[in-house]
């Protein structure tokens, strides 16, 4: 409807699509043994970060990464950016709380009953907002969000409203120094979003996560090719809550609260940010993203610092104007340029 | 029926700080392309430059009116300027995410500045109180705003559809390219209809001023309340933002009468009904055409 949204198409640079180096293509083969390399190198960040830092500040990193990765599964995969991805890493950090709360299950069987409510609402919540694409979608997942936040306000008596959920306690076979310490919880819960991570993955790396690729390049070609395009977004969008609420089901479990704080839209903004500051269409993008602001912001609160909007907008405001692939996006971007000046010398 | 009056004319009062701020939303996206995040925390700034303004140097509601605005003009067209510009041929999500960040810098300045609980505005002489028509009495402030807004909202419609300037906008939305063809300086207007439309919204903070606690995160649910108005009026569309501004007021108007609870959750089911059943919005055209 607008002159702008084909203005942009012609420069060539959507969000998602980057450019001639797409991250639809492997940035380093299959065969590559550096891509054991990376896997390894990032394996191994995983499990020494509660060595290095203080492991609940691990465990946050590591939860908004998954977080991230979710948002990314559509942004950078499917060409939807949804700006109310608070609306299930939220309600599903609730209902893990509650379900903790009531039942008193192993901690992981609470952060899946999370998972599958964030899932249930990001059904009809999909259904509706894919009828709208680009900036309008953006918009219609905000509002979205938005409504959950004021419904979870308003069921105070079960949610607990303006105060939270307080005192989710841990639950795990009876483990004494998983269910009191953090650096124990650490290595209990980091399987989990390990889990989360090889899902979305094996998502993008299925025939399925291809045609989302085909979708985001040209949906018009997509349909034409005889994909039911809404259907795959829709789909998309619900596995995209799935990743979102299982890591707000372990951040739920690993802070022992659940606050309306996660279902507002700074919460859907912070992880936007993540993101694109990771670098958009990068699974590797998420982690690093996620290891910037958490530690930041972690600095930030221990200086006693109050303006934390002050630097993650700045930081916000840089990335886009300047280093719009983020920091994983920049960083392949020059490897591979240097590899194909190695393999092609002139 | 006079409670009915009552909340009808709240419901149009709020209704008026949505149509007009979502006006200045209309008319950026119409020329720019550009969603503006940033714009419930120019409508806080209006609000807070007014009470500051009041504060330090006594300068008197009806003045702020003028003056703020015109001060938020010039500080929309530094931002068109500094950082606006530079998105403008990228996708428009790159100028959503730059606004957003904007609007988490601005919000937290004002909140290291000036705190957190409110700053106070007293209503000026004149609006405060009571009006009586017959056997009904409303709140004189609510009908003034009712009024200036429908008067403000009357203006630029003039403004767009009796004036050259006017006409350059609303062909440069229709059809930038064409408009370019035709030898008009598309690019020349980028700049002041961005400051515009940030000065509606900052005059719609003026005249909330008095009327709601001027706080921080003022703007933060408005902005979010603003996106689903111009959802349900259709983006690209000047009258779809005016008139869906006064219904989301009138909703939330009612909701908050008869149904307290679900005053603010209203908005979005109605939203959700719109997207549902005509997804281009109450006045938008369609937009694949």
């Amino acid at each position: 409807m607008n002159q702008h949204v084909k203005d942009s198409s012609d420069v060539g640079d959507t969000v998602g699509t980057t450019d001639g180096a797409t991250p639809a293509r492997p940035a380093v083969s299959r065969r590559s043994p550096w891509r054991w390399v990376m896997l390894a190198v990032g394996l191994a960040a995983a499990l020494v970060l509660p060595w290095l830092i203080y492991p609940p500040v691990a465990m946050d990193i590591a939860a908004w990464a998954l977080f991230a990765i979710s948002v990314d599964l559509l942004l950078g995969y499917t060409g939807l950016l949804s700006f109310g991805h608070a609306a299930f890493w939220g309600s599903s950090s609730y209902v893990t709380g509650l379900i903790a709360i009531h039942w008193g299950v192993p901690f992981p069987l609470a952060i899946l009953g999370g998972m599958l409510f964030a899932m249930a609402i990001a059904v009809p919540i999909g259904y509706l907002s894919v009828r709208r694409t680009g900036i309008y979608f953006a918009m219609v997942t905000l509002a979205f969000a938005q409504m959950i936040y004021f419904v979870a306000n308003q069921l105070s008596s079960v949610t607990g409203g303006e105060n939270g959920l307080q005192e989710i306690p841990i639950s795990f076979f009876g483990i004494a120094s998983v269910e009191t310490d953090a650096f124990s919880f650490y290595y209990a819960a980091i399987g989990l979003i390990l889990l989360g991570i090889w899902a979305a993955w094996r998502i993008i790396h299925s025939p399925f996560g291809r045609v989302l690729v085909a979708i985001r390049d040209n949906p018009a070609r997509a349909r034409a090719l005889g994909y039911d395009v809404d259907r795959y977004k829709i789909v998309a969008f619900v596995l995209s809550a799935g990743l979102a609420g299982l890591a707000g089901g372990v951040f739920a479990i690993s802070h022992g609260f659940a606050s309306l704080e996660e279902l507002s839209w700074t919460t859907s903004g912070k992880v936007v940010l993540i993101t694109v500051l990771g670098g958009i269409g990068t699974l590797w993008g998420g982690p690093l993203g996620a290891a910037t602001v958490v530690t930041l912001e972690d600095k930030l609160a221990s200086s006693g610092f109050e303006g934390t909007g002050i630097i993650l907008g700045s930081i916000f405001v840089v990335i886009v104007l300047l280093f719009r692939h983020g920091i994983w996006g920049t960083v392949r971007d020059l490897l591979l340029r240097r590899m194909a000046a190695r393999r092609d010398p002139r | 029926m006079s409670p009915f009056v009552q909340y009808t004319v709240q419901g149009l009062a709020a209704g008026g700080f949505y149509a007009l701020a979502a006006l200045g939303l209309a008319v950026i996206f119409g020329v720019l392309g550009v969603v503006n995040f940033s714009h419930g925390a120019v409508y806080m700034l209006g609000a807070v430059a007014a009470a500051v303004l009041l504060d330090v140097i006594h300068v008197h509601f009806w003045v702020a009116l003028m003056v703020v605005p015109i001060l938020l003009f010039l500080f929309g067209v530094l931002m068109e300027r500094l950082f606006i510009r530079w998105l403008l041929r990228l996708d428009p999500l790159y100028n959503f995410l730059l606004t957003f960040g904007l609007s988490l810098i601005l919000v937290d300045l004002v909140k290291r500045r000036y705190g957190v609980s409110g700053l106070p505005y007293e209503r000026p002489a004149g609006l405060d109180g009571q009006l009586h028509i017959g056997d009904i009495s409303l709140p004189t402030y609510s009908v003034f705003v009712c009024l200036l807004s429908l008067l403000v909202c009357g203006l630029v419609w003039l403004l767009l559809t009796r004036t050259r300037i006017g006409m350059i906008v609303r062909a440069s939305t229709e059809d930038a390219d064409r408009t370019r063809a035709l030898g008009i300086n598309v690019g020349r207007w980028v700049t002041p209809v961005f400051g515009f439309g940030i000065a509606l919204a900052g005059l719609a903070g003026v005249m909330a001023a008095p009327f709601r606690a001027i706080t921080a995160d003022m703007g933060s649910n408005f902005v979010i309340i603003l996106f689903a108005v111009v959802v349900i009026g259709g983006l690209g569309s000047i009258l779809g933002a005016v008139v869906a501004g006064f219904l989301v007021g009138l909703v939330e108007a009612y909701g908050q009468a008869y149904a307290p609870a679900f005053a603010q959750v209203a908005i979005f089911v109605l939203m959700a009904g719109v997207v549902l059943f005509r997804p281009a919005g109450l006045f938008g055209r369609d937009e694949s055409a």
